[in-house]
């Protein structure tokens, strides 16, 4: 199953000048960031940084006070959430924003909605095409709920999931609108030691199968080991980028965010076997 | 749209068929015949309500508006221009749905408080115009002589011929909403009302899915309207004012805003304490249908039909906690 | 035509002025618990017909009327946060919106048990005939409800400025959990601004009985027409309550000098919508302060 065209050379997302100011404050400013195709790319940096800003301004649920954001040369700055969504970016959520009372299958079937086309009538009158576009949804709903080894869960309401397995889900539904980016926000707060690494392969087969990652993070080990690119970000505004290895030796780096020992703040982990909460 | 709602609206089909023979045998209750038009009338305003409250999220205190707007245009085109019942319907549905567009675009922005505001204002300038246009709609003595509906050249008249003729309509409005629940839309509404910003990045649009469900709502509340409008051939604008947006809402609390069941069991029950039970306590009617609505608001929110679950599941605690007791 | 003109003026400020105190009630409520308090009109109907009973059956000389009728009023507040509101904190925002919609038709529907449908009027506050201003005729009681609002304003004003219930009240209004973890008891807060806004509401009811009569049903109405004002001064603020209030009631006096006298309940609602849909921080709140409030 591929779910985006294979990485090209052009930048997916590229970001001009933005900024976003709430009354005097201004949480991000003179932001220029360029993510190259196809990439894991991580988004770090001291609490207030204005990391889920920036997620936010991306996806749509805010709309900068100035700047550009294009998505592969089209610009998405200010636009509804819904049609951000439709020309291919997704996300998760710090708070695992699931939709509780649903079952597990039907979350993944919402996130068919960009992709679909039945509308009021159609459903209400229950018209030709309606019946089998539900079976393509559900069709595709289960591959990818299959894609993140949830099958078994489908019928349960998704509320009632453990935390890890949340989150999984809700990585699956992002998945399930055929993004061509995706942004992760914290996906691994609350996960033990054994959940975070399944985390991690899950994204790396994100990325195998072409979709950009924008990953937000604070557990250190997860960014070093599985992105290809880090953004670190301080009081709104872009102190370093490069690799993982380029960004753990940069003093500037070391002094705001990772600490004064030896650059990679200690694990905080919970041994594996502990469940999340 | 799921084995249990077929069974559901199999039973309810069934039962309301037999409902007028067994009813009409017995002198005391027959004219529950009666009683059970205006529920079906009523009902077709809730379902419409039920959909933006429970299933949306969202709150509106103008159906009783829309309500008006369908009685007054098939009203009018039938009293003044001799138009066919079944043509001025339709023209009354499409005049409502444009209205709620018009007035959902703007109001569904907003939530909450505002959005109940927006919602009350709106229904009270509809009042005060039906009330003030005197040359249109008779002002507030209303229309009379409203003509009765013909289906196939027989008119309309018994209450029985009623009776069928609303709940059919009220049967194939049912089907359209719990098809319309259980699609791709219905989906999104429930999104939309569980985490509307997780539903928009989903792709879902929920400005244009809120206004939609409102315009839905309008135009069944308008059907509703033609044919209390032929039913009882005489309206004025004190049916259709606030108090009646507000007993729409306690009939969709009561039975139980999330499920269109809900709003139909709510729906009957309240006609029948309105229409029966209450009227040889007129002067208490207002009090005791705030203080139900009260009730219901702090105590039982999901309405009558959550009470089956809440058993269910308290049932069902009980016996776990004995069995983690005896493992 | 002058003389036209400023007749419209005075009654619009006149009512206007009633508008802006229904206003300050939605505010006080609003600002300590960003509750809307539906049966806000009630209030001002109840302040009018507790103060019929006084001044009516019970002969009570009219200024002991206006206070007792108040004070009744302020313990019906007192009682709907204290044994209602209270219990319902923690709830949606739509079942907070059925409760007070529900409160309020119980006030009305209780309201129409004791006191049935008629209107009923009050003596004017003091005898005689309008005076003559410029050829305009004003009537008397119209300076009263100027002056009492007047006062009431500078009263709050003191209030919130230098007594230290005013200043936790604010307090809670700009952050309830910095104020809880600051000792302020919130809880008390609240209470308090359930009794203010039932007193001002009342305050206005009385006044304005006298010119336009009171009925069990006139709540509703006022209730929406003082949230237009609340609205379109910006909720939450007090000065817009007051001048968004006095634009109010000189735009409906306008219309039914000028246009049509039918139509003129129908203004009011028609800005109260206009803000809703343009502006619905309103003219003195701030766009980013309303976005935060969760209406």
């Amino acid at each position: 199953m591929t779910l985006a065209a294979p990485r090209s050379d052009a930048p997916i997302l590229r970001i001009e000048g933005l900024e976003m100011r709430f009354g005097g404050v201004a949480a991000l400013q003179g932001i220029n960031y360029e993510v190259p195709g196809g990439i894991i790319q991580a988004l770090i940096g001291p609490n207030g940084a204005g990391k889920t800003t920036l997620f936010n301004c991306i996806s749509g649920v805010l709309e900068p006070s100035d700047g550009i954001i294009s998505l592969e040369g089209r610009r998405i700055e200010g636009l509804a959430p819904h049609k951000i969504a439709e020309y291919g970016v997704s996300r998760t959520f710090q708070h695992v924003a699931l939709f509780k009372m649903m079952t597990v299958l039907e979350n993944v079937m919402l996130a068919r909605h960009p992709r679909t086309r039945c509308g009021f009538l159609a459903a209400g009158f229950r018209l030709p095409g309606m019946r089998s576009e539900e079976a393509r949804i559900r069709e595709k709903a289960l591959e990818y709920l299959d894609l993140v080894g949830l099958t078994e869960l489908a019928g349960l309401d998704a509320g009632t999931l453990p935390l890890g397995k949340q989150k999984i889900l809700e990585i699956g539904r992002a998945l399930a609108t055929e993004p061509r980016l995706i942004l992760l926000d914290e996906p691994a707060g609350g996960l033990n030691m054994r959940e975070t690494e399944e985390l991690g392969d899950l994204i790396q087969q994100i990325k195998n199968l072409g979709v950009t990652v924008l990953l937000v993070e604070h557990d250190m080990n997860l960014i070093m080991d599985i992105s290809d690119r880090i953004m670190v970000l301080n009081y709104g505004e872009v102190l370093a980028s490069g690799t993982p290895a380029e960004i753990k030796e940069n003093s500037a780096v070391i002094e705001a965010y990772l600490g004064v020992e030896d650059g990679i703040s200690v694990s905080r982990k919970r041994p594996e076997g502990e469940p999340g909460y | 749209m799921g084995r249990k709602n077929w069974l559901i609206l199999l039973g309810t089909a069934v039962f309301i068929c037999i409902f007028p023979l067994l009813v009409t045998k017995i002198r005391a209750i027959s004219h529950y015949v009666d009683v059970m038009i205006f529920a079906g009338i009523f009902t077709l305003v809730s379902i419409g309500l039920s959909l933006l409250m429970g299933y949306a999220g969202q709150i509106s205190l103008a159906q009783a508006a829309f309500f008006g707007i369908g009685a007054y245009t098939s009203g009018i085109l039938t009293t003044r221009f001799g138009l066919n019942p079944w043509a001025a319907m339709p023209a009354g549905m499409v005049l409502c749905g444009f209205v709620a567009w018009i007035v959902g675009v703007p109001a569904l922005r907003l939530k909450g408080h505002y959005l109940a505001m927006a919602t009350l204002g709106f229904g009270v300038i509809v009042n005060i115009f039906l009330a003030e246009q005197v040359n249109l709609t008779g002002g507030p003595s209303g229309l009379t002589d409203i003509p009765a509906m013909r289906i196939a050249g027989f008119k309309i008249s018994s209450e029985i011929a009623w009776y069928y003729l609303v709940w059919g309509i009220v049967f194939c409005a049912l089907i359209f909403c719990l098809q319309l629940l259980h699609s791709r839309v219905g989906r999104a509404l429930r999104a939309i009302h569980e985490e509307e910003k997780a539903a928009e990045s989903m792709g879902v649009p929920t400005a244009r899915y809120k206004v939609q469900v409102f315009v839905v709502g309008a135009m069944l509340a308008a059907i509703g309207g033609s044919l209390y409008a032929h039913y009882v051939t005489c309206i004025n604008p004190s049916s259709f004012n606030l108090m009646w947006s507000i007993r729409f809402m306690l009939m969709v609390m009561v039975g139980g805003m999330h499920s269109l069941w809900g709003a139909l069991a709510g729906t009957v029950l309240m006609t029948f304490v309105g229409n029966e039970w209450l009227q040889m306590f007129a002067e208490f009617e207002i009090l005791v249908y705030g203080s139900i609505l009260l009730a219901v608001a702090l105590f039982l929110p999901g309405g009558i039909v959550s009470i089956v679950p809440m058993i269910a599941a308290r049932r069902r605690k009980r016996s776990s906690t004995i069995e983690d007791a005896v493992s | 035509m002058g003389t036209d003109f400023l007749q419209y003026t005075v009654s619009g400020l006149t009512i206007g002025a009633i508008y802006a105190m229904v206003a300050i009630g939605y505010n006080a409520i609003y600002s300590v618990t960003e509750i809307i308090n539906f049966a806000q009109g009630e209030f001002v109907m109840l302040g009018g017909l507790f103060a019929v009973f006084f001044a009516g059956t019970l002969h009570l000389p009219l200024y002991a009327a206006f206070v007792c009728a108040v004070i009744l009023t302020g313990c019906v507040g007192f009682a709907m946060d204290r044994f209602i509101i209270e219990r319902a904190r923690d709830k949606s925002v739509l079942s907070l919106i059925v409760i007070t919609l529900a409160l309020s038709i119980m006030l009305k529907g209780s309201a129409m048990l004791w006191w049935g449908k008629d209107p009923y009027s009050l003596p004017a506050f003091s005898p005689g005939g309008p005076i003559r201003i410029a050829g305009a005729a004003i009537q008397l009681q119209a300076l009263w409800i100027l002056g009492i609002c007047a006062l009431i304003i500078i009263g709050l004003t003191l209030f919130f400025r230098k007594s230290i219930y005013g200043q936790a009240m604010l307090a809670c209004a700009n952050n309830a959990n910095a104020a809880r973890l600051a000792g302020i008891p919130v809880g008390h807060m609240v209470l308090l601004s359930f009794v203010l806004s039932a007193i001002i509401g009342a305050a206005a009811g009385v006044l304005i009985t006298p010119v336009s009569m009171m009925d069990y049903d006139r709540g509703a109405l006022l209730g929406l027409k003082g949230f237009g004002a609340a609205a379109l001064g910006g909720l939450g603020q007090f000065f817009g309550a007051l001048a968004a209030g006095l634009l109010l009631g000189l735009a409906e006096s306008f219309c039914a000098g000028y246009l049509s006298s039918g139509y003129k309940d129908a203004v009011a609602l028609f800005l109260l919508l206009l803000v809703l849909f343009l502006k619905p921080e309103g003219l003195f709140g701030s766009r980013e302060a309303a976005r935060l409030k969760k209406y």
